[in-house]
């Protein structure tokens, strides 16, 4: 494990006082599994809900109350082992981590410590301008989540909100194969991209419910991996790249000044943007593991692992790969439109018997930009597939220029409507009609002698002549018409 | 002269059947003979209101005809049973007055095949104990004594209560639970039957957890007949229940006094221990010959691993105990003792809360879990455990259709006589017993005669997996031979 494992690009170094240093990171990443009833109980999972009001007998821990395994949740971790191209392990336990606390009602949470369902497996993670890095994943272990302590509601005591206790979470534990903040955030991004594709994790990460714990540690490039300390419990992508760059920093500037770094347990304040020590090693738990007694080995059959990776969905990287193949777009732009399954969907629905270039600049930059902007998630978008559709086909067939298309896209995203029937009715056609922009050249060409004298001897200001053209038939002339007509009558 | 007390369940059925008596008549006797029995301790709450109600419900149903399996059966609950509305305590003061809204699905069989609970009975503090001196009540008596003495015998545990009230007849039958030896020793302390079945043939939802692993339901009952009737009722799958076996239940009853011609009995030769009284290894050769007599084979085996069962069982019983009792935090339910913040409430809960022999075994359980010592206790426990198992398995494997032993290596002592005893002498008296738990085989203590001192003394015979009835049909004829069923003088 002490071996330094990959070439470091000399990018991503970071630059200290006394050198270079290389950063290495590993994440553990929470995801809250997508089932209707929580990891060994009949209790909803149903976010929002009022104080203890999804808590069984089992939930509450209650004398004499046993787990009860939901298979679902069983079916969606090997769903997301398959989605990362990992080994499913057939069988698998369940082992009790004992500690105590008031939102852990059985004084110990259900976890797979030994033998996970899921065992090694990797996760391509795209950088952009073509680089790409392979990410290991050491494991996805099935466990309970805990209750919520609420400390801020009365001076002297604290209240416990059971709703959550015994939800099940899925640890995607990744290997220390990272080595920027910029690759950490890119690879949550991808992880949480397959698990949303496959529907094992909703990836809502305000909601908590995928979280991670990072580990970071920095090391001169080619030594044996450096002190890692851990930092738990971070709930966005943004934090997670803060997190890191400060604690690198943090630790550069120790190693620095001769000093050392503490194995430890961190907590990112993203207000003060610094790590703070929550306990040290010596402080730890020892949290006495051992094998659940009251659940039985979890044994799962190849023919269900085989039925599972039958019905899985079309997974980003097969999708990427599709469209880049099937649609000529740019391997970016793949990348974007891949991101959602959803959006992937909606640009396949524009794209369909369309030109696809045409379709991904239109999804892209004026749809997705405008999502962005207004903060809209695709499946609110106030655009059809059908709409967009309708104005790619308009600019394709000539009927109206790519300015007033964008016009256009403002209507239709603010009032909506049939893309062809607002053409008509709002006087947007395109003139392509040669005399009726013959008529008009001749007038702008009458109006600055002066500029017909220098395009002669300078062409390139023909431009300035489309622009005025283009402007007195208010954008709806054809540019291409206009621009020959010019060409013809001032003789360049 | 004989009463209405003096009858079997079975001769009991006969006569309400024939409507010589009625349940409600039959339920007032034994209300009575428990209000009578106080001095014995061996109830921890009488619940006449609910058995009084109960047996007319039943007086209803005996007379349309509807009558089940235990119906009128007036029946005495082990303190570990969870019983709506009816205090549960485990005989622990940690759980104060907990009440808990849920029957356990041992009880509710019962209660569903018409048994009346005449109310709860005492057992050790979390079953853990081999005297049932450990309860917060104090202990139950056994109706037995020395010939000529007045002092007070302990009733063996954990389940003393259980064993005391049926041997006294201040109920019919009990519920009782075995770990190591909690229903067959203090059976044979009191000369009554006591059957521990198969691990998962009961299921343990709405018990109070001891060791999971290990702990299973059975009854305590007057002879082999009823404890064959009662198991019948208690038996079941339980989906609540992840060990519990989805298996029918056979009829045992039919079993009882079913020929063991042919029967192949093994006698270990590990059980014959150092220091072991000649009266018991004379009762274990009168065993024999009786089987023998009724056309048995008697066998000379080998269990090899027997001698580090118990050490075994004292690793793996407090760990699975010491993370089954973290739940007793004072957080939601049971005592609390306040403290200046979380940590010390818990201490003080704890500390008050739980007796001696808990504390001394969570203590052990925790340690035997921690880092650094797992692999050294835990995990060798569990390793000798397997061996243990495929010890009975080769015995089984070549033929041997059952067990017979001694169940203890001594008659009832005094109470308080072992009070200077180190915890190792008391865990001694689980030597014959805990082995049958660390396999999961059944195991059924029957009485077989007195001892020089008039105290009751009884053999164990351990089964196949799921064959019980092979343990009631050569229990039957054990019990034949030393004169069927036997009774204490009245003194209290």
């Amino acid at each position: 494990m002490n071996a330094p494992s990959k070439t470091p690009a000399s990018s991503k170094l970071i630059a200290g006082a006394t050198g270079d240093w290389e950063l290495v990171i590993g994440l553990e990443i929470h995801a809250q599994v997508t089932s209707e009833a929580k990891l060994f109980s009949g209790s909803s999972t149903a976010f929002g809900a009022s104080p203890n009001s999804h808590v069984s007998l089992v939930d509450a821990a209650m004398p004499g109350m046993l787990p009860v395994l939901n298979h679902e949740c069983v079916r969606q971790a090997i769903r997301t082992g398959l989605g990362v191209n990992a080994r499913i392990n057939l069988q698998s336990t369940f082992d009790r981590k004992n500690y105590f606390y008031p939102d852990l009602p059985q004084g110990y949470q259900i976890s797979q410590f030994k033998s996970p369902i899921v065992g090694e497996g990797e996760v391509v993670v795209d950088l952009g301008e073509g680089e790409s890095v392979t990410v290991g994943i050491e494991r996805i272990h099935l466990e309970q989540d805990a209750g919520k302590s609420i400390h801020d509601q009365d001076p002297k005591s604290s209240f416990v909100d059971l709703n959550r206790s015994g939800v099940a979470l899925m640890e995607i534990v990744s290997k220390p194969d990272l080595r920027s903040s910029d690759e950490a955030k890119a690879y949550v991004q991808k992880l949480r991209t397959i698990l949303r594709y496959i529907g094992s994790c909703d990836g809502d990460m305000e909601k908590g419910n995928l979280r991670a714990d990072v580990n970071v540690s920095v090391r001169r490039p080619g030594d044996p991996f450096g002190t890692r300390c851990e930092i738990k419990n971070v709930n966005s992508i943004r934090f997670i790249g803060q997190a890191i760059e400060v604690e690198a920093r943090r630790q550069i500037e120790i190693l620095e000044d001769g000093g050392s770094i503490d194995q430890e347990t961190r907590l990112f304040d993203p207000g003060k943007g610094e790590t703070r020590a929550m306990r040290s090693k010596e402080e730890a738990h020892d949290y006495r593991y051992f094998p659940d007694p009251d659940l039985l080995p979890l044994v799962v059959e190849q023919a269900e692992v085989d039925a599972l990776k039958a019905a899985l969905p079309e997974l980003p990287d097969e999708k990427k790969a599709r469209f880049i193949r099937d649609y000529g777009v740019t391997a970016y732009d793949a990348m974007v439109l891949t991101l959602e399954r959803e959006s992937a969907d909606f640009f396949e629905a524009v794209a369909k018997g369309r030109d696809a270039k045409l379709a991904a600049n239109w999804v892209i930059n004026e749809l997705f930009g405008r999502l962005n902007k207004q903060g809209v998630g695709i499946e609110d978008s106030p655009l059809s597939a059908d709409q967009l559709g309708g104005l790619v086909d308009l600019v394709t067939e000539g009927v109206i220029s790519g300015k007033i298309a964008k016009d256009l896209f403002e209507i239709l995203w603010s009032e909506g409507g049939d893309p062809r029937a607002l053409v008509e009715s709002r006087g947007l056609r395109q003139v392509t009609d040669t005399g009726a922009i013959e008529k008009v050249v001749d007038e702008v060409i009458a109006a600055n002698p002066d500029k017909v004298e220098q395009a002669r001897a300078k062409p390139t200001l023909i431009g300035w002549f489309v622009g005025q053209v283009m402007k007195a038939s208010g954008g709806k002339a054809n540019p291409q018409a206009v621009n020959d007509i010019l060409k013809a009558k001032l003789g360049i | 002269m004989s009463g209405p007390l003096d009858l079997t369940f079975a001769e009991a059925r006969k006569a309400m059947k024939a409507g010589e008596i009625s349940p409600s008549e039959l339920t007032r006797a034994y209300v009575e003979a428990a209000e009578q029995g106080r001095g014995l301790n061996a109830y921890v709450l009488e619940t006449p209101e609910i058995a009084l109600v109960r047996a007319k419900a039943s007086d209803d149903r005996m007379v349309k005809g509807e009558a089940g399996a235990l119906e009128g059966l007036p029946l005495g609950v082990k303190d570990l049973f969870c019983t709506t509305g009816v205090r549960t305590t485990a005989c622990s003061k940690i759980l104060g007055d907990f009440t808990p809204p849920y029957e356990s699905h041992v009880t509710d069989l019962m209660r569903r095949a018409g048994a009346v609970m005449l109310g709860k009975l005492n057992n050790d503090e979390f079953a853990m104990g081999s005297a049932n001196e450990t309860s917060c009540f104090g202990p139950p008596v056994n109706p037995w004594r020395r010939s000529g003495s007045d002092a007070k015998m302990v009733a063996g545990g954990s389940s003393g209560g259980s064993a005391a009230a049926v041997a006294a007849k201040l109920c019919l039958g009990a519920t009782a639970t075995d770990t190591g030896g909690s229903i067959r020793q203090p059976a044979a302390f009191t000369g009554t039957v006591g059957i521990k079945p198969t691990y998962g043939r009961c299921s343990r939802w709405g018990i109070v957890a001891f060791a999971s692993s290990l702990d299973q339901a059975g009854p305590i009952a007057r002879d082999v007949r009823d404890a064959a009737i009662m198991l019948g009722a208690m038996a079941g799958h339980d989906p609540r229940d992840s060990t519990s076996v989805d298996r029918a239940v056979p009829d045992y009853e039919a079993a009882v006094g079913r020929s063991v011609k042919g029967l192949r009995i093994g006698l270990p030769r590990e059980y014959r221990v150092d220091g072991m009284p000649a009266e018991i290894d004379a009762l274990w050769t009168r065993g024999a010959e009786a089987l023998k007599a009724a056309g048995a084979e008697i066998v000379d085996i080998s269990l090899p691993h027997t001698k580090y069962a118990l050490p075994a069982y004292y690793i793996v019983a407090p760990a699975e105990a010491s993370s089954n009792l973290a739940r007793y935090d004072g957080v939601r339910y049971g005592a609390r003792v306040p403290g200046r913040d979380i940590t010390e409430m818990y201490e003080n809960t704890r500390a008050a809360g739980f007796g001696p022999e808990v504390r001394r075994r969570i203590m052990i359980g925790a340690y035997v879990l921690s880092a650094g010592y797992y692999d050294a206790y835990y995990v060798r426990a569990q390793q000798v455990r397997t061996l243990i198992k495929r010890d009975f398995e080769t015995v089984f494997a070549d033929g041997v259709d059952a067990i017979l032993t001694p169940a203890t290596p001594s008659a009832a002592f005094g109470i308080g006589e072992k009070a200077d005893a180190s915890p190792v002498e008391m865990y001694l008296n689980d030597v014959f017993t805990v082995t049958v738990n660390m396999a999961g085989l059944p195991g059924i203590a029957v009485p077989a005669g007195l001892s020089s001192e008039g105290l009751p003394l009884a053999l164990q015979l351990v089964g196949r997996p799921f064959d019980e009835e092979t343990l009631f049909a050569a229990g039957s004829v054990i019990e034949q031979a030393a004169g069927g069923p036997i009774s204490p003088e009245r003194w209290w």
